[in-house]
């Protein structure tokens, strides 16, 4: 089995958002980089425990600069087989989409694994579009996913439920939480990761289509009411003829 | 500028996302004086009801092979739709079957894709729309420079306007791809109400101690009509279900109410929570960060709390 697993770079979950240049850069200083926790956690972890499974090769994918390789090699400690580095700039999803694709057309990969969205842009394209442009199935925020054969059954979130599908062939999936266990990598791993082929190739001429304006901080919250421990009835009171919330 | 609205389905009736994103389109047809047409798939009743969203002209793809959800199928029949109408503009809501579809659709009419507006665009000289990112941390406004745009509008984000009216139907027949995509199955989770839609929602973490004290919690969550969430750690050692987890690695809610109890309030929660539009948060520690991202709380213990709550909820419905 031939899976290929993209992974984007998302700033840690605790960094600070501020941004520079009139408000129309985010402010990478002192920020720390990780792999987007549903490409790591979810998409990576389940695609490394198909192959166990079923025997084949997990090839980590990246679209952007050199900047980027700590994170790939990061993917490589945690197991995947090797790595490559479309080096383009990730301008918008669709530019992403159509460089990823471009390289996997050819290439007979089964199954292809995204994750649900990047935690910075919180787009949920990407995996759609690379669906669209190499015609194939696609199941959106997958928990689960069991292979037999060439037919692949999927669990995918849905409003207030759960949607099993069947697909028939290869396939791309977008993984939400319930996939996988995350995994730490280990010494050996990281060791290993070193010596893994990273690949780097050119990108393909692609023009991006939406381009972020600017950005803006929410307003900061007026304070908090603190309503006394003994006094829960003002909490109801308030919430239901202030607030109007009940 | 003609714009079309894919107005997605669940048990054959139009989902509460659906009747937004129609209004979104609506809004944004008045806005810009063009016309906005939707577009209804599968065997779908009630369907008239747009009218009262401000659309006066529905498309009805009703053929049953379209009942159940195919993103590869939906996306050529919406591409087939816009091209009868011309439509420059698509609308769809960014929920689980908006996340399917217009991704797919934005590659097939290599068209530009907000995802998650949380606002009508600007429109004055071009396209730029407004929407979350660093999950809920920011905004960014976000320019599109396609000739097709799409927008999908992130539920429970902007204020409807209703009006009156019933929408004409007209059939629109398509022919329908194959695809090696089968939908086995459907499993509700439960009858009670889905966290993501639900208007109140009662939510607690580790401060509970154990899995043996949620009952007061479901009952809270019961007298206010509420859905309920937990914070990851309680999800992940098993005390709660996992699709009660909310939060960055969760799932993101904008319920008009959160009501947050034993719960540190960490970034990785908020990202998750910080779209509500009313918080509340019952914790022991007054320096728990929550406090900060609340509108109320109440420095206090759960187990005593809670049940008082309980009890001024029940008087409140009483007098109503
Ligand atoms: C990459 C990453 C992603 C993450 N994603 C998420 C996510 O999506 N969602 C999420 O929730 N977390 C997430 N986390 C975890 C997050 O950082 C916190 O660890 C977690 O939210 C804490 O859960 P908690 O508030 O229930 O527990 P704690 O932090 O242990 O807080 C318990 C709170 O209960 C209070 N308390 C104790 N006893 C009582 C009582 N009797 N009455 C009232 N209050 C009481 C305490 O004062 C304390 O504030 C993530 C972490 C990382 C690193
Ligand atoms: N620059 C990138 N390189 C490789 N994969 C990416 C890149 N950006 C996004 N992805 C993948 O697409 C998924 C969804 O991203 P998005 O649509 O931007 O939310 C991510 O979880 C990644 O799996």
């Amino acid at each position: 089995m031939k899976i290929l697993v993209c992974i984007s770079k998302a700033p840690d979950t605790t960094a600070k958002i501020a941004f520079t240049d009139g408000n129309t850069k985010f402010d990478e200083n002192g920020v720390q980089f990780i792999v987007n926790p549903y490409d790591e956690w979810y998409a990576l972890v389940r695609g490394l425990e198909l192959k166990e499974a079923n025997g084949g090769t997990v090839t980590v994918l990246n679209v952007g600069g050199a900047e980027n390789d700590p994170i790939i090699r990061k993917a490589l400690a945690i197991g995947a087989d090797d790595a490559v580095r479309i080096d383009a700039a990730a301008t918008d999803a669709l530019s992403v989409a159509k460089q990823i694709s471009n390289y996997a057309k050819d290439k007979g990969f089964d199954l292809i694994f995204l994750g649900k969205e990047t935690i910075d842009y919180n787009g949920s394209q990407v995996g759609g579009m690379v669906a669209e442009l190499m015609n194939l199935p696609y199941v959106s925020l997958a928990t689960k996913i069991d292979v037999s054969g060439d037919v692949a059954t999927v669990e995918r979130d849905i409003e207030g439920g759960v949607e099993v599908v069947e697909v028939t062939g290869a396939l791309v999936l977008s993984a939400a939480k319930g996939m996988a266990e995350a995994r730490i990598p280990n010494m050996r791993g990281i060791m290993a990761a070193r010596t893994k082929p990273l690949a780097v190739e050119a990108g393909t001429d692609v023009t991006a289509v939406t381009s972020i304006k600017n950005f803006e901080l929410p307003p900061a919250k007026s304070a908090c009411k603190l309503v006394a421990a003994d006094n829960v009835e003002e909490l109801v009171s308030l919430l239901h003829n202030e607030a109007k919330a009940i | 500028m003609s714009i079309l609205i894919y107005a997605d389905s669940s048990n054959g009736k139009l989902t509460k996302n659906a009747f937004e994103a129609a209004n979104y389109g609506a809004q944004l047809a008045q806005q810009t004086g063009s016309s906005a047409t939707a577009l209804v798939t599968g065997t779908v009743s009630g369907i008239e009801e747009l009218g009262k969203y401000g659309i006066s002209k529905v498309l009805h793809a009703s053929d049953a092979t379209l009942d159940s959800f195919d993103p590869q199928k939906i996306t050529h029949v919406i591409a087939e739709a816009a091209k009868s109408i011309g439509a420059d503009t698509i609308i769809f809501s960014h929920d689980y079957s908006g996340k399917s579809v217009a991704p797919r659709l934005a590659a097939k009419l290599d068209a530009g894709l907000v995802s998650g507006a949380i606002a009508l665009p600007n429109t004055d000289g071009g396209f730029v729309v407004k929407k979350a990112v660093f999950s809920g941390k920011a905004f960014a406004f976000v320019e599109v420079n396609s000739a097709t745009k799409i927008v999908s509008v992130l539920p429970n984000s902007i204020e409807k306007k209703i009006g009156e009216g019933s929408a004409a139907i007209e059939a629109f027949a398509v022919e329908i791809p194959t695809t090696n995509l089968k939908v086995k199955e459907v499993r509700k989770e439960s009858t009670e109400l889905s966290l993501t839609e639900a208007d109140i929602v009662v939510s607690a973490g580790r401060g509970l101690k154990g899995p043996e004290n949620w009952g007061m919690i479901e009952e809270l969550a019961h007298e206010l009509g509420a859905a309920t969430a937990c914070s990851r750690p309680v999800a992940d050692i098993g005390w709660r279900p996992h699709h009660e987890h909310v939060g960055q690695t969760g799932f993101a809610i904008r319920p008009n109410l959160y009501i947050a109890i034993g719960i540190s309030g960490a970034i990785q929660h908020l990202a998750g929570v910080n779209g509500s539009k009313v918080i509340v948060v019952i914790n022991t520690d007054a320096e728990a960060p929550f406090f900060k991202a609340a509108d109320y709380g109440i420095v206090g213990d759960a187990f005593e709390v809670v049940p008082k709550l309980i009890e001024a909820v029940k008087k409140l419905k009483a007098q109503q």
